[in-house]
């Protein structure tokens, strides 16, 4: 934000960046091959949706928008959730080895939004992966940041998550993909859907 | 770039905000060019006054504006509370920062039933979100909640207490001035100058009289500032949440029960009180009178009205109605 932004006391919509998310699914088979976590297949976007509309209308308005896509020749199965915080997440269900389409989905989805007027309201997307022992993982885009970051839940009442495996997991990704750097915008996605 | 955007600036607030600093600055200006012409008249080098009262005024603003976290943070005998501790406060804000690609501030809790929050801290990093026991107790929804921190992020994001500081060195600069100048009437500055001229004696009470009036003048202008930038964090924290109408219930909800509160809290608040969600002291009881005319409690107060704000938030809902609205005005 700009110092005459701060001076008139004005905020400027921050604008989300896509492209990265392409980075995904060789970040997949990286992950496969050093740690064992294979994807899930189910991917999802958090955006915020505003006030005024009934939610009925904005997951049509969603459908809508996505069905107009239907000519890239990609159904796109979303599932269209709202948490207890208010944001409205969609959710897409592939195959565990559809990443490339799981991707490809998500982008849709967001173009979609960013289309619309949604852009600022981007919050995050998330793609679920699993290890032969169920450990659950997620990695996350950070729109605003263009950046990912790993979140591992152990336990969604105490809060707890694997650090250590978040640890190991930039490890592994952070030559290939834009980790978030600051360790305090790795905010955790309690009870995430698609998660 | 012709994606769609859903927010507009609002030019009124922004003009009357310029022209309200503008103001300040040549209050400032006119302030000094002021002294050193009565100095030059005098034929005197009470400049010393001066130089003192500058670097004793912007040292402290500097102090205050350095440890206004811990200063806010101990005034409000505040603690700072980890996500395990308090997880829905934490997600909230995680959620937001997120939002509005801004730094998480630190999240603190203060013991006071008086349903309050604030922000406060010399920069991004360094800001902390302090939240009081009364309004977490008050019932609020998430929605409501969240509405009141984003108000509260955005006074960060407009680097309010900078801003805010910077304002009032004129008035503690003017503050110092008299009060320097009373003492040094006091305490014989007439004698030792009565020697060399006679406008010396002048002099004092002249310097004394400018900085009064100074003092008025940019004291209304700061208040006046700071409820155009309340106006401005509730705009852009209702623009960041999308949902102006939960800040609404939230304010009203908060300044409903705050008629109900003790005065001792009050009193004890009030050193607090520029960077509060809302007044925590009111002048003239009331919430700034209901009437829309003219009122002194509405001049003096560093809030705007409840009334007004509802009044402003009321548009931002019917421009998040109008889809498509204010987009076509090319804004950037």
């Amino acid at each position: 934000m700009g110092f005459l932004d701060a001076l008139l006391g004005r905020t400027k919509p921050v604008q989300p960046k896509l492209d990265d998310l392409f980075a995904l699914p060789s970040a997949a088979i990286q992950l496969e091959a050093a740690t064992g976590f294979t994807p899930t297949g189910s991917g999802s976007v958090c955006f915020r949706a505003p006030e005024g509309k009934p939610f009925a209308d904005i997951q049509n308005e969603v459908r809508e928008l996505l069905d107009m896509d239907a000519d890239k020749g990609t159904a796109l199965p979303v599932e269209v959730i709202k948490d207890s915080y208010a944001y409205t997440w969609l959710v897409s269900n592939h195959l565990s080895d559809e990443m490339d389409a799981l991707v490809t989905d998500l982008h849709a989805v967001n173009s979609t939004l960013v289309d619309n007027g949604y852009g600022p309201q981007l919050l995050c997307t998330l793609v679920a992966f699993r290890d032969a022992s169920h450990r659950r993982l997620a990695l996350v885009y950070h729109y605003k940041r263009g950046t990912f970051y790993p979140f591992a839940p152990l336990n969604e009442q105490r809060q707890e998550r694997d650090n250590a495996l978040e640890f190991q997991v930039r490890g592994v990704l952070g030559q290939d993909m834009k980790i978030e750097p600051d360790q305090t915008r790795w905010f955790p996605l309690w009870g995430a859907p698609g998660l | 770039m012709a994606t769609r955007t859903r927010y507009a600036p609002d030019r009124g607030l922004t003009v009357r905000m310029t022209a309200t600093m503008f103001l300040l600055g040549l209050v400032f200006v006119a302030f000094v060019a002021l002294i050193i012409g009565i100095m030059i008249a005098a034929h005197t080098s009470a400049g010393a006054i001066i130089v003192v009262a500058l670097i004793f005024g912007g040292g402290s603003a500097w102090i205050s504006l350095f440890y206004s976290d811990k200063i806010a943070l101990a005034a409000a005998g505040a603690r700072e509370v980890s996500p395990r501790e308090a997880p829905q406060l934490h997600a909230i804000v995680d959620r937001l920062c997120a939002l509005a690609d801004m730094d998480k501030p630190r999240v603190a809790i203060a013991p006071t039933r008086m349903p309050n929050a604030f922000a406060t801290g010399r920069n991004s990093k360094n800001s902390v979100l302090c939240v009081t026991d009364g309004m977490l107790g008050l019932g609020l929804t998430t929605e409501e909640l969240e509405g009141v921190l984003a108000h509260e992020l955005s006074h960060v994001a407009h680097k309010d207490v900078q801003v805010m500081t910077v304002a009032s060195l004129l008035a503690i600069v003017a503050a110092l001035l008299v009060r320097f100048a009373f003492y040094s009437e006091l305490f014989g500055g007439g004698r030792r100058m009565g020697g060399d001229n006679g406008n010396a004696a002048l002099l004092i009470p002249l310097i004394m009289l400018v900085s009064i009036v100074v003092y008025a003048i940019s004291f209304l202008l700061i208040r006046l500032l700071s409820r155009y930038r309340e106006l401005a964090a509730d705009r852009s924290g209702a623009l960041l949440t999308q949902n102006p109408s939960a800040l609404i219930s939230a304010l009203s909800k908060v300044s409903g029960s705050m008629n109900r509160v003790p005065t001792q809290d009050l009193r004890a608040a009030e050193p607090l009180n520029a960077f509060y969600f809302a007044p925590a002291m009111k002048l003239h009881g009331g919430n700034g009178g209901g009437g829309g005319g003219f009122s002194l409690s509405g001049l003096f107060s560093t809030h705007p009205s409840l009334e007004k704000r509802i009044e402003e938030l009321t548009k931002i809902q019917r421009e998040l109605g109008q889809v498509g609205g204010p987009d076509q005005r090319g804004l950037r």
